[in-house]
């Protein structure tokens, strides 16, 4: 049976050089591939640890503002509130605040207090009724569009709601304007 | 004791080889006529050990949280022994670092030392180019006041336009959606650990080529490079007249590095460091964020851009040099070095520094801010104390129209000087200005009443010449 089996097998070919793997060529592959392996298993949780803040979620959270009785109707005020979930050694940093304004008896607009050009904080000029960003110049009107320079958006708008005579704001990450 | 100290010094170095280690690059030989040209290398590196030795100084008070890293430099600066002082070494050591690497790298390009074999003396410069800004922008955020953390914004923002990933580039630099606990930390980590090792590695490496290369002999016009005979040429010149690097090429490297950190110091000393602004925190809306000075004309770029071209200019247009920078040897690598036989040369480092400078000015200046600071207008500029043109002068700053136009020098310079409007535009062409705005202007038609558009014009058609010269 042995020898039957045996029998039929083809003849060896002897191998190429190519195809011999010498004692010496598999301690370099070894090396290279332990190599390999420490750098994945420290890389990886490195990266991901540098990079987790990313995929961390901030849900809206809503926020009150304050009685609806407390903001008179036509002006703009500035507001500031915490954001919703700081990390605990964020200290003044997660202050933040937006620019309120009360349309009519239950109309409030939140606007994001960053330019939309590059962000910078834009300040209200109550008696001229514009926003005005001190960076380069963009100029909104009361109601956050355009009035002039090189913002490309009208002032990002918070979604508002009036619950229990209070207004409330949903809070939302910075507005970042994005090309595609 | 002289005998002791050799003997001691003999075996030291016989057991740890620090002669046999470093002596042949103190020794290996240079061109005889390196002159003072060759020292803005050797510069950037003492300003970057200046950086390195007060940086690990400063780290021993700094605390990079969020919540207290401004009281820490509050401590630094106000009562921490030589804190104040620095604070300012690491601030001018910054500025000279900036500095001096663009000499070098101007010299370097005027006497075409970058061409064969030096193409990767040049590539590797670049890059630390790159990496020096980095931790220009990233140091100036470490200051972390109210400056500090809007322009970790306006970083992000500028990142956002980045196609595809800009949203996700600009999360990583906040270290989340918004600033917070974990965007100092990160600048932090960028600018004392990841940067520095990073320049650690790559001047090793500008090093290593420097020696390995040589210094490039002063250019000769006339004496073109020929990637066959170069490098015997080179051999033959140093053979012939070289002199070694120490003491004989190094001693001019250790005057200006000198005469640099005394600079430094006494400006360290004498200006100080830049004032800390309010407290980092961004529900203070008054905040005016400007980088620092050696990327202000970025600021001034940002502004002066047309906004449809904005997209491109703001990131394709930095990626664009940085790439041409990383290729200009192998764009051209052989032939003439001297700048004489190479006027676009010249041209090009005139017009870098024109452009540079010209923005930098601009950027200092900003006429594109509106001036928030413009007080209202006193009765001897109005030229009346009622009426008509009183209540018009009151209302020019009081709709903000002073922010951004000038009246006889007081106001912003956003829009026109407009001291003497009434000279140049109608009654009726004031008023269609005034209600539906124009180029960069607003349309002030909506919030403003028919009687003060008339108390405005009134104000407006009065800046006139003639009228003015009567004033008292």
């Amino acid at each position: 049976m042995n020898e039957n089996t045996s029998n039929h097998q083809p003849p060896c070919r002897p191998l190429t050089p190519e195809e011999i793997v010498t004692r010496r060529r598999f301690f370099e592959c070894l090396s290279i591939g332990m190599s390999a392996i420490c750098a994945l298993i420290i890389g990886l949780p490195i990266v991901g640890f540098i990079l987790a803040p990313l995929f961390r979620k901030s849900p809206g959270q809503w926020i009150s503002l304050g009685k609806v009785d407390d903001f008179k109707i036509g002006q703009t005020v500035n507001v500031t509130f915490a954001d919703p979930s700081p990390l605990p050694w964020a200290g003044i940093t997660a202050k933040t605040a937006a620019w309120l304004r009360r349309e009519n008896e239950e109309t409030f607009i939140a606007f994001s207090v960053n330019c939309t050009h590059l962000g910078c904080p834009v300040r209200w000029l109550a008696d001229a009724e514009l926003f005005m960003c001190p960076c380069h110049g963009g100029v909104y009107y009361k109601d956050g569009s355009v009035a002039a320079g090189p913002p490309p958006h009208p002032l990002t708008r918070y979604e508002m709601r009036i619950e229990n005579g209070e207004v409330k704001l949903k809070s939302a990450p910075i507005p970042i304007t994005t090309t595609v | 004791m002289k005998k002791l100290v050799v003997a001691v010094w003999t075996w030291v170095d016989d057991r740890l080889g620090i002669s046999d280690l470093i002596g042949p690059s103190l020794k290996h030989l240079v061109p005889h006529d390196a002159g003072w040209w060759y020292v803005f290398g050797s510069a950037t590196l003492v300003a970057f050990i200046v950086q390195v030795a007060s940086g690990v100084a400063l780290a021993f008070s700094y605390v990079s949280s969020s919540s207290q890293a401004y009281e820490t430099l509050v401590f630094i600066t106000e009562h921490a022994p030589f804190g104040r002082f620095l604070r300012g070494l690491h601030y001018f050591g910054a500025s000279a670092m900036v500095l001096m690497v663009g000499a070098h790298m101007a010299q370097t390009f005027l006497f075409g030392s970058y061409k064969f074999p030096r193409e990767m003396n040049w590539t590797t410069g670049v890059l630390l180019l790159g990496m020096t800004l980095a931790m220009g922008f990233t140091g100036q955020l470490l200051r972390w006041d109210q400056t500090a953390a809007w322009s970790v914004v306006v970083a992000a923002e500028q990142a956002g336009r980045v196609p595809f990933v800009g949203d996700w580039l600009a999360q990583f630099i906040l270290g989340g959606k918004s600033i917070g606990g974990a965007t100092l930390s990160r600048f932090f980590a960028i600018h004392v650990f990841l940067v520095p090792g990073c320049m650690f590695a790559f001047i090793a490496l500008h090093l290593w080529l420097v020696l390995r290369h040589g210094i490039s002999e002063p250019p000769t016009p006339g004496k073109r490079v020929d990637r066959k005979t170069y490098r015997q040429e080179y051999h033959d010149l140093l053979q012939k007249s070289g002199h070694p690097f120490w003491p004989d090429g190094a001693w001019r490297d250790f005057v200006f590095g000198t005469g640099l950190i005394v600079a430094i110091a006494l400006l360290a000393f004498f200006v100080g460091p830049p004032a800390l602004d309010k407290p980092p925190d961004p529900s203070l809306l008054d905040a005016d964020p400007r980088p620092d000075w050696y990327l202000l004309w970025y600021f001034a770029v940002l502004a002066l851009i047309p906004p449809q071209w904005e997209a491109y200019v703001m990131i394709l247009a930095p990626a664009a040099i940085g790439i041409l920078l990383l290729i200009v040897p192998m764009l051209h690598n052989q032939g003439e070095r001297a700048a004489s036989r190479r006027p676009w040369s010249i041209a090009v480092v005139l017009l870098s520094v024109i452009m540079i400078g010209s923005l930098w000015i601009a950027g200092a200046r900003s006429p594109w801010s509106p001036n928030f600071n413009a007080q209202p207008l006193p009765e001897k500029v109005i030229g009346a104390s009622s009426g008509p043109v009183f209540e018009g002068g009151r209302l020019f700053h009081d709709k903000g129209c002073l922010n951004c136009h000038l009246i006889q020098g007081l106001g912003g310079r956003r829009g026109p000087d407009l001291t003497f409007i009434g000279n140049q535009l109608t009654k009726n062409d004031i008023v269609i200005r005034i209600v539906n705005g124009g180029v960069n202007m607003p349309s002030f038609g909506n919030s403003l009443k028919p009687e003060e558009i008339d108390e405005l014009v009134a104000f407006l058609q009065s800046r006139q010449r003639t009228l003015q010269a009567k004033t008292p």
